[in-house]
């Protein structure tokens, strides 16, 4: 496809998301959103369920231009589908003007996404909604302080997942969410990173060709949580994508096809060392163990995907 | 034009009736035939609307609330633990002002499971907002869905609206219904064009947003409260303006015999049909006794109630539901209407009875009314509230154990 988003420079320069809200300073999640609204424009609603961008909105402060509308954790795509569906029973009754259709964006977390809220996804996809989802995934319940979700690494401390000398973090392995609505064929899912804002706005762009559910699962390193510094997002996100631990990728009618493959993939542990959550695989002891299992996982991965 | 429908039948008829736009729905019985009905007439286009299955009444009651946001007449219909598994959104559609009309067809609640009715589902809701009409016959169901819009889609109220109707006893029974024309019906109740409030491109606004400060918060739920409080007035205009185009009033309180009684029944629901027979055998035997349905459970019309029961020896309160470890719910508020009346009853006894769609008989009805007697001439008043059940219910329960394998169970 020929895309009007060559480079960083073809961003749309208009902002829907202004500066100003209670989100932590160098917030992953919160970069996405912002290009998503500015990729969405002004005639957009943001429907969010319970998380970290509930605190984008507090009365009587709003950041949004556009409509915001915040629900419950559980059910966010089923108030996507409460707007969409009123919105076309009521521009076909001649009720409402065609010019006040909205464009409908569902927001949620990891946790939602993953756990909670995903009967309510699953739903969504499978009715055939025309609406974009973006979860910002933090891999952890971020807003109430960093607790293991079925989102979160294997081998990761969270506030629940606390290394000892007896568990070595998560023992859990990290849900495939790609995988899990790709089985639903949805017409569009992708991954993302604030790292490759260029590969968001083809994707945004791309999607924005289709009706019906169009996916996005973003990785956002969360710096209260990781345990970096807010200067180190980017970086931490960049070595995501080059470790091969955050494959780029996309699903069209559940074709997969990677958008970006690197000739030669960085070890695991240059992403792993840069954050506290992971810390106690390096210190006082390496524990080899659990760095080789992560390392073998991705391989494993990209072998099974270019083969 | 009068047809015999059943109580879901007459919810379905009103629905239609409405012009609603908007149906999110999830099956539980009893409530299925209004869902089933519904779809069935989009597919006829003997209405326009959208009908939409969701995945459980949580993402349901969300739907609808989002969608009635969207400036939709939306409605929806549960039932029991369906009611309680969207209990959290039952709360923020209120809180959201939306005005959506949910039929609530009740069956008590699990475990055990079953499916006959009482009222601890619908009034487990009694805090969240919803106003909520509770109904008798088929006629009413209709009659309430049609105002129920008119009361939630008022500026003064702007709150959703519960109708509730016993499962079984009403859902599945049919009854003589007026059915009100339609151009009757679109004149009694305009088109929705909400005014403020709600989702589109040309005014962008921030819904549900969070409210941290606890002033603001306290303001908010204030508002709630009030516009729930306006719904009595306004649902006296309603139901005047109602019985002016299609001839029967319903109030807030229903009564029976009651003006020259000196005992007095409470009650609410299907149920109260047995009641009025049961009184109407009473007076025969020379008993005063007289009955006093409350249509209207919230906003509780605590004066109306007051004057309605001023002067009255005694009261019993039969409630269908049981507030385990407490007893009947709607009791202490009974009581806390009268407490401050001139004329207050010498005694108001509380009983529980009807929990899992069990008939309240004659003799538990003259039971309940020597107990008042009992209590105007010096027996202990009874402080715990009076668990109904009779020997044919100890009997029948006895052979059920017995089939079970408990056979050894005593008195």
């Amino acid at each position: 496809m020929d895309s009007k988003y060559k480079t960083l420079k073809d961003m749309p320069l208009e902002e829907e998301l202004v500066p100003g809200t209670l989100l932590c300073a160098g917030c992953g999640g919160a970069l996405l959103v912002r290009i998503f609204e500015k990729m969405l424009g002004p005639n957009a609603i943001t429907i969010n369920a319970a998380g970290c961008m509930t605190m984008l909105s507090v009365f009587p402060y709003t950041p949004f231009k556009s409509s915001w509308f915040y629900t419950a954790m559980a059910s966010a795509p089923a108030a996507a589908q409460g707007v969409r569906d009123a919105l076309d029973m009521l521009i076909e009754k001649k009720k409402v003007d065609k010019k006040d259709d909205l464009k409908v964006l569902v927001l949620t977390g990891d946790g939602a996404a993953s756990g909670i809220g995903l009967q309510a996804t699953s739903a969504a996809i499978h009715r055939g909604l025309d609406f974009y989802y973006l979860v910002y995934d933090n891999e952890a319940y971020s807003n109430t302080g960093f607790q293991a979700s079925e989102s979160s690494p294997f081998g990761s401390a969270t506030k629940t997942t606390v290394p000892t000398d007896i568990i070595e973090g998560s023992t859990l392995q990290k849900k495939d969410l790609f995988e899990i609505w790709r089985a639903h064929r949805p017409p569009y899912v992708a991954t993302i990173s604030p790292a490759y804002m260029t590969d968001v706005m083809h994707k945004i762009e791309k999607s924005s060709q289709i009706t019906g559910p169009k996916l996005f699962i973003a990785h956002s390193p969360c710096p209260p949580g990781w345990g970096i510094d807010s200067d180190k997002v980017i970086r931490v996100a960049k070595l995501a994508v080059e470790t091969g631990i955050w494959p780029l990728k996309e699903a069209v009618n559940g074709e997969v096809r990677h958008t970006l493959i690197q000739g030669k993939r960085l070890p695991v542990e240059e992403y792993l060392k840069t954050q506290e959550r992971f810390e106690h695989l390096f210190k006082p002891v390496r524990k080899e163990k659990i760095i080789a299992q992560l390392q073998q996982s991705v391989d494993y991965y990209w072998k099974s995907v270019t083969k | 034009m009068k047809e015999l429908l059943t109580g879901n039948a007459a919810v379905a008829t009103g629905v239609r009736l409405c012009n609603v736009d908007y149906i999110p729905a999830y099956p539980i019985t009893p409530q299925t035939e209004i869902i089933e009905l519904l779809s069935r007439w989009i597919n006829e286009r003997k209405m326009i609307a959208r009908f939409v299955t969701y995945d459980s009444e949580h993402s349901m009651i969300t739907g609808a609330g989002a969608a009635s946001l969207t400036g939709a007449r939306t409605f929806t219909a549960t039932s029991s633990q369906g009611l309680l598994y969207a209990f959290e959104m039952l709360y923020n559609l209120s809180g959201w002002r939306a005005p959506i009309v949910l039929a609530n067809v009740s069956r008590a609640l699990a475990a055990p499971i079953t499916m006959e009715p009482d009222h601890n589902d619908v009034l487990a809701a009694r805090d969240s907002g919803f106003i909520q009409i509770h109904a008798e016959t088929c006629q009413e169901v209709l009659d309430s869905v049609i105002m129920a819009y008119r009361i939630a889609e008022d500026n003064r109220v702007r709150l959703p609206v519960i109708v509730n109707l016993d499962g079984f006893y009403l859902s599945y029974t049919r009854e003589p219904v007026m059915v009100p024309q339609e151009d009757e019906v679109a004149k009694f109740l305009p088109q929705y064009r909400p005014t403020f409030g709600y989702l589109n491109a040309s005014n962008p606004i921030s819904m549900g947003v969070s409210v941290l400060d606890s002033s603001a918060y306290s303001y908010f739920k204030y508002q709630i409260h009030l516009a729930s409080l306006n719904a009595l007035r306004v649902h006296e205009e309603v139901s005047s303006e109602f019985e002016k185009m299609f001839g029967r009033r319903h109030g807030l309180t229903d009564e029976y015999m009651l003006n020259d009684a000196d005992y007095v029944i409470v009650m609410t629901n299907s149920f109260t049909t047995m009641g009025k027979a049961a009184v109407a055998k009473l007076r025969e035997e020379g008993k005063k006794v007289g009955i006093l349905r409350i249509r209207m459970i919230r906003p509780f019309p605590k004066q109306e109630i007051a004057k309605k029961l001023e002067g009255k020896k005694a009261v019993a309160v039969i409630d269908q539901n049981i507030s385990v470890g407490s007893g009947g719910i709607l009791y202490p508020e009974i009581v806390s209407a009268l407490y401050h009346i001139k004329e207050r009853p010498g005694a108001i006894i509380s009983f529980v009875g009807g929990l899992g769609g069990k008939r309240i008989s004659l003799s538990e009805f003259r039971h309940i009314a020597s107990t008042l007697e009992g209590a105007m001439s010096g027996e202990a008043p009874k402080v715990q509230s009076v668990l109904l059940f009779t020997e044919d219910n100890w009997s029948s329960v006895k052979e059920m154990l017995k089939i079970a394998g408990k056979g050894d169970v005593n008195g």
